[in-house]
C-alpha cells in the first residue's frame, strides 16, 4: 500500500487544529509556533503531491478509498487529477502564508487558528473528494467555520452583517446543489455517490438539462457568479486578513471547482445546453465587476470587487466548455488564488498601519513599507492580465476559447483589461506614491520580516508562473483532457 | 562557447535582465557602484550585437540564428525568436542607445537602483519584440515594456508643471502624463491581443514564419463572416495598435506630454526606440500578413501619414517649450517612416516600394540617432538652467560654444541636411513614394519646408539672438561625461550620411523579403 499523502494533507489541519486547541490559552507564541509548523508541513506535502503528479500517466492518482456507510453507497475516496492539483498546492501555500501574517493577531489565537485549519481541512476535502457525499460534506466544514471567523474576529463596523449574509447565500446555494446531487443519486439507480461511477450513469438527457442549472449555479454562488455575488465583497471586506485570504484566495475556488466537478462532468449534455446562457452571466460579472471595482473608494472593497470580475474569467472559461478556455480557467483559479491572497496581505498590512482604507486618505506608503508597495505592483501586473505573469498566461486561453465559440463575448470581455488596468494603476498610485499624509509619519512602519517573507513567496510563485508556464500548464492540461472526454470530444 | 554561438539572440536579449539581477543586489547606497556597474554591463548586449552584426549573412533571405524551445505548448505558442536585417538594425539601435541612456543619467539622484533595474527591464522589452518569431511572445515584450517606461516616467519625471483633470483637481503632470501613455497603448493594443487570438485560433499556431504561409492563403469562412471582413477588421486592428505607437496623427496626443514629463534618458529611450516598435509592427507583421488589405489601404495610411508630416511640423513650430518642440518633431519625422511603409504597402514588389522601404527602415535608425540625440541636449541645457521656456533662453552660443556647436550638428542631422543621415533616408522616402503618391508625397516635401523653419527657430531662440543676461556666470559648458554620450551619436550621423552603403546593404535585402 502507497503513503496516503492525500489523507494526510486532508486531515493535517484538523489534527493541528485539535492540538492547538489543548494548548493552554495564555501561551500565545506555542499557539503560534504550532500553526506555523502545521502549515509548513501542509504545504510541503501538497506540493510533494503536486510534483509527484505523474502527467505521463493522467487520469486519478494517489487514490484512496474506504468504505463508510455502505449501505447508502457512501465512501471516503479522494483521488488527484490535473484539475485539482494545482488547488491543493494553491491551498497549501495560501495556509502557510496566511499563518505567517496572522503572527501578529493577539486576540484569542488559539481559536482562531483551530477555526482557520478546520477549515482548511473542508477545503482541502473537497478538492480531493471522488464521492459526492464527501464533497458535500467538506463543502459544509468549509463554509462554517467562516462565520465564527468573520463574526469574531472580522472588521467591527461590518462583521455580524457580512457574515450572516455570507453564510446564508452559501447555504442557500448548497442546499440547491444538494437537491441536484440527491436528484442525481436517485435517477443513477447505482445506489453509490462515487462520482467516477457516476460519470457513467447514462443520465438521460431531458434528466440532465433539467438539473444542471441547480448544480452549476448552486455551487457558482460560491464562485461569485453573477447576480449571486454580492455576498463576496462583503464577506472579503469584513473578514480579517487571513480570512480574506483564503476566502477570495481558495474558498471561491471551491465553487467554481464544484461547479465543474459536479455540474459539468456529471451532467454534460445540460452544460451543452445551459453555457450559452451562463457565459452571458459571467461576462456580466467580469466587466461589471471591474467596473464597479473602479469606482470603490476603499481599498479592500476595490480588491473585493475585482475578485468577482476574475473569478466571472473563470467561469467564462469553463463556460465555453473548450480545451483552451478550461486549461485557461484552471491556471486562472490558481494565479488568481495567489494573486488575491497577495493583494489582501498587502491591503491587510496597510489597514494595521494606517487604521483606514480609504483610498484618498492613504498616500505614500512606499517609502514606509518598499516591499509591500512592489509586492501590490506584481499582484497589480497580474491583475491586468500583463504579460509575464501568472495573470496572462491564464487569461490568454480562456479569450481563445471565448472566441471559438463566442466571438463577440470575447470582443466585449476585454474591455474589462483596460479598466483593470485603470483602477489598480489609480490604486498603487494613490496608496504607494505620493506623499505620506502627516497624521501618518511616525505612526506607520514597516512590515515584520513574516509578513515580508509571505509577500516574497507570492510574488515570486505569480512571476514563475507567468515566465515558465511549463511546470503548471501540463498538468492542468492532462485534467482538461478527462472532462473534454466527458463532453464527448467537444 | 558552443552553447554561446547557438544562443547569441537568447543571450542578447537576457543579458538585461541577467544586470538588473546583478544591480538589485548591489547595496543601496553604493550609487557610484550602481551608476558604473550599470553602464559597463550595458554595453555587453552591445558587443554582441555588433558580433552578430558582422556574423550576419547579407546573402541569405529570411531569418537568422533562429532558436526554437518549448514555451506554452497547450495553445502551440513557442519560445521561437530570429533576426533579419531590418529587425538587426533595431536591435543594434536599442543596444546602442541604452548605454547612452544610462551614461545620460548619471545625474539622477533619488533611487538610482530602481532606476537602473527599470532601465534593463526596458531594455529586454524592446529587444523581445524586435527578435520575436512568435505572435504570443511578441505580445508579452511589446506590453512588458509598458511597465518600466510607466514608473520611469511616473517616478522621476519633471517634477514639476500641473494638469488639471476633469473635477478641476489638479494632478502632477507627469502622474498625468505616464497614466495616458499606459492606459492610451494598453487601450490601443486590445485590438491587437484580441486579433492575435482571433489568428491563434482560427490557424491554431502563434509561429510567425508559419503564419505568413498560413494566415494568408486562409480563404474558408470564419465566425459566419467572410474571411475577407475578418482579415480586414484584424488588419485595423493590428494597423490601430501600431499607429499609436508610432505615432501617427491623430493618435499622437500621448506623445508630446510623455516626452515631455519623462526623465531625460526616459526621452532618449522612447524616441529612439520605442516609437521604432509601432513601425516595427507595421514591417514584421501587417506588411507580410495582410498584402492584400495593406495595399487597399495604403492610401488611407499615407494620409495620416502625410497629415502626421505637416501637422507634426507646425505644432513643433508652434512650441516655446524646447522638449515639446523635439516631440513634435518626432510626429513629423515618424510621419515619413510611415509614408514609406504605406507607399511600399500600396506598390508591392516594385523598385519603388523596395526604395521607400530602405528608406522607411533607414529613417527609423536615423531619427532613433537624432532624437536620442536632440532629447539629450535638451536635457542637458535643463538640468542647467531648470527650465525649457525658449523665451527664457538666447544667445547663449558665446557662453556654451562646444554645446552650441554640437546643438547646431544634431539639428542639422534632424533637419536633413545633405552629408548627414536625415537627407539620405528621408531622400529615399520620396524617391521611393513620388511614384506611387505623387500627391501625397508632394506636400509631405512641403511639409519638408517646415521642419527646416522649426529647427532653426529652437536653435535661434537658444543660441542666438540677444543674450539673455541672467545666464552669464549660470550657464556652464557640456561636461565630459556628456560629450561622451553625444559623440557616438554624431559619428553614426556623419558615417551614415557619407557612406551609407554599409547599414542599406543590411536593411536592402530583409526589405525585399518582406512580399
Amino acid at each position: 500500500m502507497q503513503f496516503p499523502i492525500l489523507s494526510f494533507i486532508v486531515f493535517t489541519p484538523i489534527v493541528a487544529a485539535l492540538i492547538i486547541f489543548l494548548i493552554p490559552e495564555n501561551r500565545k507564541a506555542e499557539v503560534r509556533v504550532a500553526a506555523l509548523a502545521a502549515a509548513t508541513f501542509a504545504l510541503t506535502l501538497s506540493a510533494w503531491a503536486y510534483f509527484s503528479y505523474d502527467v505521463s500517466v493522467g487520469g486519478y492518482q494517489f487514490v484512496e478509498q474506504v468504505t463508510w456507510l455502505p449501505a447508502l453507497g457512501i465512501s471516503y475516496k479522494v483521488g488527484l487529477d490535473g484539475m485539482n492539483a494545482p488547488l491543493i498546492l494553491l491551498t497549501g501555500i495560501v495556509m502557510f502564508t496566511g499563518v505567517l501574517i496572522s503572527w501578529g493577531i493577539d486576540d484569542r489565537p488559539r481559536e482562531f487558528f483551530t477555526f482557520l485549519f478546520i477549515l482548511a481541512t473542508g477545503v482541502f476535502g473537497v478538492f480531493v473528494s471522488l464521492d459526492l457525499f464527501m464533497l458535500f460534506f467538506f463543502y459544509e466544514i468549509a463554509v462554517f467555520p467562516m462565520y465564527l471567523l468573520i463574526s469574531i474576529w472580522g472588521w467591527k463596523e461590518t462583521r455580524e452583517y457580512a457574515a450572516m449574509k455570507l453564510t446564508l447565500y452559501l447555504f442557500v446555494g448548497s442546499v440547491i446543489a444538494l437537491v441536484g446531487a440527491i436528484a442525481m443519486y436517485f435517477a443513477a439507480g447505482l445506489g453509490t455517490f462515487d462520482m467516477l461511477q457516476l460519470e457513467h450513469a447514462g443520465f438521460s438527457r431531458t434528466f440532465q438539462i433539467i438539473w444542471f442549472p441547480f448544480v452549476f449555479i448552486g455551487f457558482g454562488v460560491l464562485g461569485g457568479i453573477f447576480p449571486f455575488h454580492n455576498w463576496s465583497p462583503d464577506g472579503h471586506v469584513a473578514a480579517p486578513t487571513a480570512v480574506s485570504m483564503f476566502h477570495a484566495g481558495v474558498l471561491m475556488k471551491l465553487g467554481a471547482f464544484a461547479a465543474l466537478r459536479v455540474g459539468v462532468m456529471l451532467l454534460p449534455e445540460g452544460a451543452k445546453v445551459h453555457m450559452n446562457w451562463i457565459i452571458l452571466l459571467t461576462l456580466v460579472n467580469v466587466v461589471y465587476g471591474a467596473f464597479i471595482a473602479s469606482v470603490q473608494t476603499d481599498f479592500k472593497y476595490v480588491i473585493g470587487f475585482s475578485s468577482v470580475s476574475h473569478m466571472g474569467l473563470v467561469l467564462m472559461g469553463f463556460a465555453t466548455l473548450s480545451k483552451e478556455g478550461m486549461i485557461g480557467s484552471g491556471i486562472q483559479m490558481f494565479s488568481h488564488g495567489v494573486m488575491t491572497a497577495l493583494f489582501f496581505a498587502v491591503v491587510g498590512m496597510v489597514y494595521d498601519q494606517a487604521h483606514t482604507r480609504e483610498i484618498p486618505k492613504l498616500g505614500g506608503f512606499r517609502k514606509v513599507m518598499p516591499m509591500v508597495a512592489i509586492a501590490f505592483i506584481v499582484g497589480g501586473l497580474v491583475s491586468m492580465g500583463m504579460p509575464g505573469f501568472s495573470g496572462f498566461i491564464a487569461e490568454f486561453p480562456i479569450f481563445m476559447g471565448v472566441w471559438k465559440t463566442h466571438p463577440w463575448i470575447a470582443i466585449v470581455a476585454a474591455i474589462s483589461i483596460v479598466i483593470t488596468a485603470s483602477y489598480i494603476i489609480r490604486v498603487i498610485g494613490k496608496v504607494f506614491y505620493g506623499s505620506l499624509p502627516q497624521e501618518f509619519v511616525g505612526h506607520v512602519h514597516d512590515v515584520t520580516v513574516l509578513d515580508k517573507i509571505a509577500l516574497v513567496f507570492l510574488s515570486l510563485i505569480l512571476i514563475t508562473l507567468g515566465v515558465f508556464p511549463g511546470w503548471m500548464v501540463p498538468l492542468v492540461q492532462s485534467g482538461v483532457q478527462n472532462i473534454l472526454r466527458l463532453l464527448g470530444g467537444a | 562557447m558552443e552553447f554561446m554561438t547557438n544562443h547569441l539572440l537568447s543571450f542578447i536579449l537576457f543579458s538585461p535582465a541577467i544586470s538588473a539581477l546583478i544591480i538589485l543586489l548591489i547595496p543601496k547606497e553604493q550609487e557610484k557602484l550602481i551608476k558604473w556597474a550599470a553602464f559597463i554591463l550595458s554595453l555587453i548586449p552591445l558587443g554582441f550585437s555588433i558580433y552578430v552584426w558582422f556574423l550576419y549573412d547579407k546573402g541569405v533571405k529570411g531569418f537568422q540564428f533562429q532558436e526554437l524551445a518549448v514555451w506554452y505548448s497547450a495553445i502551440n505558442s513557442s519560445y521561437h525568436i530570429g533576426i533579419d536585417g531590418i529587425s538587426l538594425t533595431m536591435v543594434l539601435l536599442t543596444t546602442l542607445l541604452t548605454p547612452l541612456a544610462l551614461l545620460a543619467s548619471f545625474s539622477v539622484k533619488e533611487n538610482i537602483q530602481s532606476y537602473m533595474i527599470l532601465f534593463f527591464l526596458l531594455e529586454m522589452g524592446m529587444l523581445g519584440v524586435f527578435l520575436a518569431l512568435d505572435l504570443l511572445l511578441f505580445f508579452v515584450f511589446w506590453e512588458f515594456g509598458l511597465v518600466p517606461m510607466y514608473f520611469l516616467i511616473n517616478q522621476w519625471g519633471s517634477e514639476k508643471g500641473e494638469r488639471e483633470i476633469w473635477g478641476g483637481n489638479k494632478i502632477p503632470a507627469r502622474t498625468y502624463a505616464s497614466f495616458k501613455f499606459m492606459i492610451y497603448t494598453m487601450a490601443g493594443s486590445l485590438g491587437l491581443l484580441l486579433a492575435i487570438q482571433m489568428i491563434g485560433v482560427v490557424s491554431g499556431t502563434f509561429d510567425i514564419p508559419t503564419l505568413f504561409e498560413k494566415w494568408t492563403s486562409l480563404n474558408k469562412s470564419v465566425f459566419g463572416l467572410d474571411i475577407s471582413v475578418v482579415k480586414a477588421i484584424a488588419f485595423w486592428a493590428f494597423t490601430l495598435a501600431f499607429a499609436i505607437k508610432v505615432p501617427v496623427w491623430p493618435f499622437h496626443t500621448w506623445l508630446p506630454d510623455a516626452h515631455t514629463e519623462a526623465p531625460t534618458a526616459g526621452s532618449m529611450i522612447l524616441a529612439g526606440v520605442l516609437l521604432k516598435l509601432g513601425a516595427f509592427g507595421f514591417l514584421r507583421l501587417v506588411l507580410p500578413l495582410y498584402p492584400a488589405e495593406a495595399h487597399q489601404y495604403a492610401p488611407a495610411l499615407a494620409f495620416l501619414a502625410v497629415m502626421a508630416i505637416v501637422f507634426g511640423a507646425f505644432a513643433s513650430f508652434g512650441q516655446t517649450d524646447f522638449k515639446r518642440l523635439v516631440a513634435y518633431s518626432s510626429v513629423n519625422h515618424m510621419g515619413f517612416v510611415v509614408l514609406g511603409i504605406a507607399a511600399a504597402a500600396y506598390a508591392m514588389n516594385t523598385p519603388d516600394a523596395n526604395i521607400a522601404l530602405n528608406g522607411a527602415v533607414l529613417q527609423m535608425f536615423n531619427h532613433g540617432l537624432s532624437a536620442a540625440g536632440m532629447f539629450f541636449l535638451v536635457g542637458v541645457i535643463y538640468e542647467r538652467t531648470h527650465t525649457r521656456d525658449l523665451n527664457e533662453f538666447g544667445g547663449l552660443f558665446p557662453l556654451v560654444p562646444v554645446y552650441g556647436g554640437i546643438l547646431i550638428f544634431t539639428s542639422m542631422a534632424s533637419l536633413g541636411l545633405p552629408g548627414l543621415n536625415g537627407f539620405i533616408s528621408e531622400f529615399l522616402v520620396v524617391r521611393g513614394s513620388w511614384p506611387i503618391f505623387t500627391f501625397y508625397t508632394a506636400i509631405a516635401m512641403l511639409g519638408l519646408l517646415f521642419t527646416g523653419a522649426y529647427i532653426l527657430k529652437g536653435i535661434k531662440q537658444v543660441l542666438h539672438g540677444p543674450l539673455n543676461e541672467k545666464w552669464v556666470g549660470h550657464l556652464t559648458e557640456i561636461k565630459l561625461r556628456e560629450i561622451f554620450v553625444i559623440a557616438p551619436l554624431m559619428i553614426l550621423m556623419l558615417w551614415i550620411g557619407i557612406w551609407p552603403a554599409w547599414i542599406l546593404d543590411v536593411i536592402n535585402r530583409a526589405v525585399q523579403s518582406i512580399f
